[in-house]
């Protein structure tokens, strides 16, 4: 079990929530759904392609309000948080599937924008800021690069970055290790779990993480807590050995990928 | 919304379709957006099809409009959120919308100046009407041919590059991203263009209109035209009143305003696809032509009250 153990109140909790479609706008992808996320635990939401993974995430992360029924963040109902619950919202940092830097501007101005933005930082004072992240995230060496000189596993690094900057309370990933090689798949599944036990360059306070994922394997751990998505349904499946046990098709697919690093 | 709406017809026959659209007017005009009503086959009747056009219209000017009184709500409410990073990106607009366009507008006041102010100097010294050059010049380079030519050149010129940026990064979810960092993307992306198009609008239609009366007197003189610079400056200054530096002020201001909002609601405010982009862009420019003619005309209708 995780050394940092979830303490009682939940940091997000969906009450029969239906999840609507962001881009394009459509009928519900997911409907029911009940999920109670407590602080310091680690999710991984599995599913097929177009279940709904990335809708739920962006609606996790207070994006999009619920269709119907009621998600608290922090305790607090989303609909309620307005402009006045922004420093909620900004406990939760999101990491899109493919980084989504701004093309206009280098690595380092991407992951000081947040940053800049909230707390009305010049560029200078921004970049002092950031340095020990660029560092720990081994960024420095393209902190004036381009996004458009750069490979999807830096990219999708820096959106990590991006995400981290202001520190949040909870994380989430957008398929983290899709599409990256070997080496940053290995880096990203030790990087989650250092922050999940509590990052040093964070105070050691462990972080809430939900991941998304269409391959089940390189997330074995007994302390996550697993999720899967399948016909428009959440489906709570709790730890891996529950998972391992599921006869579930959609689960034995999502299992039967190639061997991929664990840790 | 637009999905639903669409998910209704799908699979009933063409007639059927348009049978429903025209029962439930009202609902549709509450669920459908204007891709939805484009998306439906074009009716036979030239009544309908002017009727599908203008509702069309309409539900554009709508948008617009909605979308214009948005940003101005943000332009004022959040003036002091992020200063370090919003006046750096202003000044990138103001650069881009009105001193990098400098050379160009100082080759189109050369050649307004000599195509269309110099040809009627010279027509006018030559039936004697010298008397009314001043009102001539004012009412065709100051009043209209200034701030309309500015406003075609800055919205091909910038308009189309501001749709086609806000759409793609529409399209790759570069907005969403910046609401995931507590950005307000109407804030970060469409204040910066609003007020670098309303800026760069202003000052280049002085500098037009400047160049372009100057350039005129050039080409009178090359055509030995018997006018000294007093005379023709004096004819000039005559004609100008007070009433046409506050409505040119105001014309190029609303100009430069509702280029940015055309230009920036058809790049952000609906969901894109890449392959959408080229075809909002062209968009974007028939409408922003057709806004800023509209407005032109309710500045007429100012100038004749005024005038009565």
């Amino acid at each position: 079990m995780n050394s940092a153990a979830p303490t009682n109140s939940p940091a997000m909790l969906m009450q029969e929530v239906q999840v609507g479609s962001l881009r394009p706008a459509g009928p519900p992808v997911l409907s029911g759904v009940n999920w109670s996320v407590a602080s310091g635990e680690f999710w991984v939401v599995a599913g097929l392609a177009q279940t709904g993974k990335t809708d739920l995430l962006m609606l996790a992360g207070g994006l999009v309000p619920p269709l119907t029924g009621s998600y608290r963040l922090f305790g607090r109902d989303l609909r309620e948080l307005g402009e006045a619950g922004l420093a909620e919202r900004l406990q939760v940092a999101f990491v899109p599937d493919h980084g989504q830097m701004f093309s206009q501007l280098t690595i380092a101005e991407n992951i000081a924008l947040p940053l800049r933005y909230q707390r009305n930082l010049d560029a200078e004072e921004a970049v002092r800021e950031i340095l020990g992240l660029l560092e720990m995230l081994e960024l420095l060496p393209f902190a004036g690069a381009w996004p458009a000189s750069l490979s999807r596993d830096w990219l999708k690094r820096a959106a990590l970055a991006r995400a981290l900057v202001l520190r949040p309370r909870v994380l989430l990933c957008d398929h983290p290790l899709g599409g990256l090689g070997i080496r940053h798949r290995r880096w990203w599944l030790q990087f989650l779990d250092q922050l999940w036990h509590g990052h040093e360059y964070f105070g050691g306070t462990p972080m809430t993480v939900v991941v998304t994922t269409a391959e089940l394997a390189p997330w074995q751990h007994a302390g996550r807590r697993f999720a899967l998505l399948r016909d428009g349904q959440f489906l709570p499946l709790g730890a891996w050995s529950e998972v391992i046990q599921s006869a579930d098709p959609t689960l034995g697919e999502l299992l039967t990928q190639a061997p991929q690093p664990t840790l | 919304m637009e999905l639903a709406a669409k998910n209704r017809f799908d699979g009933a026959p063409i007639a059927s379709r348009m049978g429903e659209v025209q029962k439930d007017l009202a609902k549709l005009f509450e669920h459908a957006n204007v891709d939805f009503l484009r998306s439906i086959p074009q009716p036979k009747s030239f009544t309908d099809y002017l009727g599908r056009k203008l509702f069309l219209f309409l539900l554009s000017l709508q948008g617009i409009g909605a979308f214009a009184l948005i940003t101005l709500g943000v332009l004022l409410r959040k003036r002091q959120v992020a200063v370090k990073v919003m006046q750096p990106r202003i000044r990138q607009e103001i650069r881009r919308s009105g001193v990098d366009l400098l050379p160009m507008f100082i080759l189109m006041a050369l050649g307004l100046g000599f195509l269309v102010v110099g040809q009627t100097v010279a027509a006018l010294a030559k039936v004697g009407a010298i008397n009314y050059l001043g009102s001539t010049m004012v009412i065709v380079v100051v009043r209209e041919l200034g701030p309309l030519l500015t406003a075609m050149l800055l919205l091909a010129r910038v308009g189309t590059a501001h749709v086609i940026e806000l759409g793609t990064a529409r399209a790759l979810g570069e907005v969403e991203v910046l609401e995931t960092m507590g950005i307000d993307p109407v804030h970060y992306l469409i204040v910066p263009r609003v007020i670098g198009m309303m800026a760069g609008m202003f000052s280049l239609t002085v500098y037009l209109i400047i160049g372009s009366l100057l350039a005129g007197y050039l080409c009178a003189f090359i055509q030995d035209v018997p006018l000294t610079p007093g005379d023709y400056f004096k004819e000039l200054a005559r004609a100008l009143s007070g009433l046409d530096f506050v409505l040119l002020g105001l014309k190029t201001v609303i100009f430069g305003f509702f280029i940015a909002i055309v230009a920036c609601y058809h790049g952000l405010a609906q969901p894109l696809r890449l392959e959408d982009v080229s075809r909002v862009a062209i968009r974007a420019v028939t409408q922003g032509v057709v806004v800023c003619v509209l407005i032109d005309l309710l500045f007429i209708v100012v100038y004749l009250l005024a005038l009565a």
